[in-house]
C-alpha cells in the first residue's frame, strides 16, 4: 500500500495546474513568518522568481541587488556569516551558472547557510530560448561538497521544500521552473529532504524523475500499465544527499531503471542514480534529459517532445528496456 | 595610541621576519604583499580593530575580512602575534594538516571571518556583514576589508562597490594595498586602475589616501573612517611591494614567489635570498648594526 498522499485529481479533467516556483514564492514567506533571521535577496527579478510576495510582506529584510549575480551570493555569504539566513534568487542560467565560483569558495568552501534558488530551469522556460533555459545548474551544484541539491515536483513541494530549506542551515540548491505544471502533491503529503517518495508502486521498471517532469512519468505508468508493464514511480526530489535506500530497494525489485530531469544527463540526476547502482548493485540505466544539447524557443510541449522528456519518450524507452534492448 | 610608533615599527618587523621564515619554510608563497601590508596590519591588530584573541566568537568583536587571501602569511603572523595561536604554529604554514592553509579557511582556523583566495569577493562578503549589522540596527561591530588593487580588476569588486555606495554601509572600510604590482607586471601596464581613488568616489565612498607605511596616518585614516556617517569609507595604503627588504622593493617579480625560490637578476642567489632578508628587516636595510650576526 502507499502511503503517500497524491492529488486525488491527478488523472482527472480537473487536475489544476500552477508553477512551481509559486510554491518557493509562498514558501518563503512561510519561512519568513516562522523564522525573523530569513532575508531575501534578488538580482533584478523579483516578480518572476516570485520573491515579490516576500519583499512585500517583510520590506525591511528584502535586499534588490540589482543585476549583479556574484555579489548576490557573495553579499548572501556576508549576511550569513552576521546569523542571516538568506535565500538568493535569480535564473538558474546566471546564478548558479555565472556565480558557481563564488557559491564554491564563500558558501560552499566557507560553510555558509545560503540557500541558491535557480529559476527558469529546464527547457520547459519555453520561447526565452537556450540562453534562459538552465541544463547544466545540477550537475554544477552537484559537484560541490557540502552542498544539498532539491528539485520540487510541484508547487505544494516546492512551498514545503523551502519550508525545509530555511530550517536546514546547510548551502543549498533550490531549482524550480517557469512553466505552470500540474499539481501532483497535497497540502498534506509528506516531504523530507533525503528521503525519496515512492510515488507509484510497481515491479517490472523503476523511474526515478525530478522536477515537474514527475508528471509526465506518472501518465506514462499509466499508458505502461494497459501494456501490462508494472512501472514504479519514485519522486526523486532530493538530488544530494540521494536516498540511495528507497533507489537500491527499487533497483533490486525491478532490474531496470529509467531516470528523468529536464537537464543534462551528465552530472545530472541520471548520473548520480547511474552512479550509485554502477558501485552498489549494477543494473541497466536509460538515462532520459538532455544529451549533450542545448535548448532552445517553443512551447513546453514541443520542447519535451523534441528532447525526448514526455510520457511518450518514457513509454518508448521502458518498452525497449522490457525487450532487453540497450540504447 | 595604546602604543609609541617606535613600538608598533618594532611589531611590524618581527611579523615581517616571521613572513620571511614562514615561507622559505613553507616553500611557497606570496612574498610581496605579506611585506608591504605589515605596518597595515600591525596597526589595524594592536591599535583599531576590536576583538579577544582568546574568544575568537565574540559576537560584539568587529568583523575583519581578508578578501586577497592570497597576502595570509601577513594575517598569521599578525594574529599570531595578537595572540590567536602561538607564533610556533607559523611554521606550519601550507604543510599537510596544518589550520594556516595555503589561502585562509575559516573553518579550519578560529579567528577567521571568511574564507578568501579567488580574488574580488572580499568587499561583497563585508558589504553583506555589514548591512547585516544595519538591519539589526547593532552599532558597536565595524567591518574591515583589506583588499589589494589588482582586485579591482574583478567585476565583482565593483558590484560591492556599487552596491556599499546605494546603501551607504558607512560601518565598512576597505583598506585597498596600493602596491602597484600583480603578478604578471605593474597594474598600470596590465590594466589600469587609475585615476583609482576618483573611481570609488564616483560610487559614492569617502576616499582617504595614506601613505601605507607611516603609523600615524595609516591610524587617523582608519580611525577618521568611523566618523564618516553618510557612506562607507575607502583607504588607498600607497605601499612599497616588498617593504622592508631593499632588493624585493618595487619588484612585482617577488609578487608570487618565497626566498630561496629561484634566482632573479639582481638579488642575492637563491640559496641566501632567505639570510639577506632577514639580515636586511634585522638591520633596517643596513641602517644599523644587527644585533643577531
Amino acid at each position: 500500500m502507499n502511503s503517500y498522499e497524491l492529488n486525488p485529481d491527478l488523472y482527472s479533467t480537473k487536475l489544476e495546474y500552477e508553477p512551481n516556483r509559486k510554491g518557493f514564492g509562498e514558501g518563503l514567506v512561510e519561512a519568513g513568518m516562522n523564522d525573523a533571521l530569513v532575508v531575501a535577496l534578488c538580482a533584478d527579478l523579483t516578480e518572476s522568481t516570485q520573491m515579490e510576495p516576500f519583499a512585500k510582506a517583510f520590506p525591511e529584510r528584502y535586499i534588490e541587488v540589482g543585476v549583479a549575480e556574484q555579489n548576490l551570493v557573495t553579499l548572501a555569504s556576508g549576511l550569513s556569516a552576521v546569523g542571516k539566513k538568506p535565500f538568493v534568487a535569480s535564473y538558474a542560467s546566471f546564478s548558479p551558472g555565472r556565480n558557481w565560483e563564488q557559491i564554491r569558495t564563500t558558501i560552499c568552501l566557507n560553510d555558509r547557510n545560503v540557500v541558491i534558488v535557480g529559476c527558469h530551469s529546464g527547457v520547459s522556460v519555453g520561447p526565452d530560448g537556450a540562453t534562459h533555459q538552465m541544463l547544466e545548474d545540477i550537475a554544477l551544484m552537484r559537484a560541490l561538497p557540502n552542498m544539498v541539491v532539491v528539485v520540487p515536483c510541484d508547487s505544494k513541494e516546492a512551498r514545503r521544500a523551502t519550508v525545509a530549506l530555511a530550517k536546514l542551515n546547510k548551502p543549498a540548491y533550490l531549482r524550480v521552473a517557469r512553466e505552470k505544471t500540474a499539481i501532483i502533491t497535497t497540502d498534506n503529503s509528506a516531504f523530507k529532504i533525503g528521503k525519496a517518495n515512492v510515488f507509484k508502486e510497481g515491479s517490472d521498471i523503476t523511474i526515478v524523475a525530478c522536477g515537474p517532469l514527475v508528471y509526465e512519468a506518472l501518465r506514462a505508468a499509466v499508458d505502461l500499465d494497459r501494456l501490462s508493464i508494472s512501472a514504479e514511480i519514485i519522486n526523486c526530489h532530493t538530488i544530494k544527499p540521494i536516498d540511495s535506500e528507497t533507489i537500491l530497494a527499487s533497483a533490486a525489485k525491478t532490474k531496470r531503471v529509467i531516470t528523468l530531469e529536464e537537464a543534462q544527463v551528465a552530472g545530472g540526476l541520471g548520473g548520480a542514480v547511474a552512479e550509485l547502482l554502477s558501485s552498489k548493485l549494477p543494473t541497466h540505466v536509460e538515462r532520459l534529459g538532455t544529451q549533450d544539447r542545448f535548448g532552445q524557443s517553443g512551447t513546453i510541449t514541443e520542447l519535451w517532445k523534441e528532447y525526448e522528456l514526455d510520457s511518450t519518450a518514457i513509454v518508448k524507452t521502458a518498452k525497449a528496456m522490457m525487450r532487453g534492448v540497450k540504447k | 595610541m595604546i602604543h609609541t610608533t617606535k613600538e608598533l615599527e618594532l611589531i611590524a618587523n618581527e611579523i615581517r621576519q616571521d613572513i620571511i621564515k614562514m615561507l622559505v619554510e613553507a616553500g611557497s608563497g606570496h612574498s610581496a604583499g605579506p611585506l608591504d601590508m605589515a605596518d597595515v596590519f600591525t596597526a589595524m591588530f594592536f591599535e583599531v580593530l576590536r576583538y579577544k584573541p582568546k574568544e575568537p566568537d565574540w559576537p560584539e568583536r568587529d568583523r575583519f575580512v581578508l578578501s586577497n587571501g592570497h597576502i595570509n602569511p601577513v594575517l598569521y603572523a599578525t594574529m599570531a602575534h595578537a595572540g590567536y595561536f602561538p607564533t610556533s604554529e607559523l611554521k606550519t604554514l601550507r604543510k599537510f594538516g596544518t589550520r594556516l592553509q595555503g589561502h585562509p579557511e575559516r573553518t579550519r582556523l578560529p579567528g577567521l571571518e571568511t574564507t578568501s583566495g579567488p580574488l574580488g569577493s572580499g568587499i561583497s562578503q563585508a558589504a553583506g556583514m555589514a548591512l547585516g549589522f544595519k538591519m539589526d540596527a547593532l552599532v558597536q561591530q565595524r567591518v574591515w576589508c583589506f583588499t589589494s588593487d589588482g582586485e579591482h580588476q574583478e567585476g565583482n569588486t565593483w558590484e560591492a562597490i556599487m552596491f556599499a555606495g546605494k546603501n551607504r554601509l558607512n560601518n565598512l572600510t576597505v583598506v585597498v594595498d596600493r602596491n602597484n604590482i600583480q603578478i604578471d607586471g605593474l597594474t598600470e601596464d596590465i590594466m589600469p586602475l587609475e585615476p583609482f581613488a576618483m573611481k570609488y568616489q564616483a560610487f559614492n565612498w569617502h576616499v582617504i589616501e595614506i601613505d601605507g607605511h607611516n603609523f600615524e596616518e595609516i591610524i587617523a585614516a582608519l580611525n577618521q573612517s568611523r566618523a564618516i556617517l553618510e557612506k562607507p569609507t575607502c583607504i588607498i595604503a600607497h605601499t612599497i611591494a616588498g617593504k622592508g627588504v631593499d632588493f624585493m622593493e618595487y619588484d612585482y617579480r617577488w609578487h608570487g614567489i618565497p626566498p630561496g625560490l629561484k634566482d632573479i637578476e639582481g638579488d642575492p642567489p637563491k640559496a641566501l635570498q632567505a639570510k639577506a632578508a632577514l639580515e636586511k628587516l634585522r638591520t633596517l636595510n643596513g641602517k644599523i648594526r644587527s644585533e643577531h650576526e
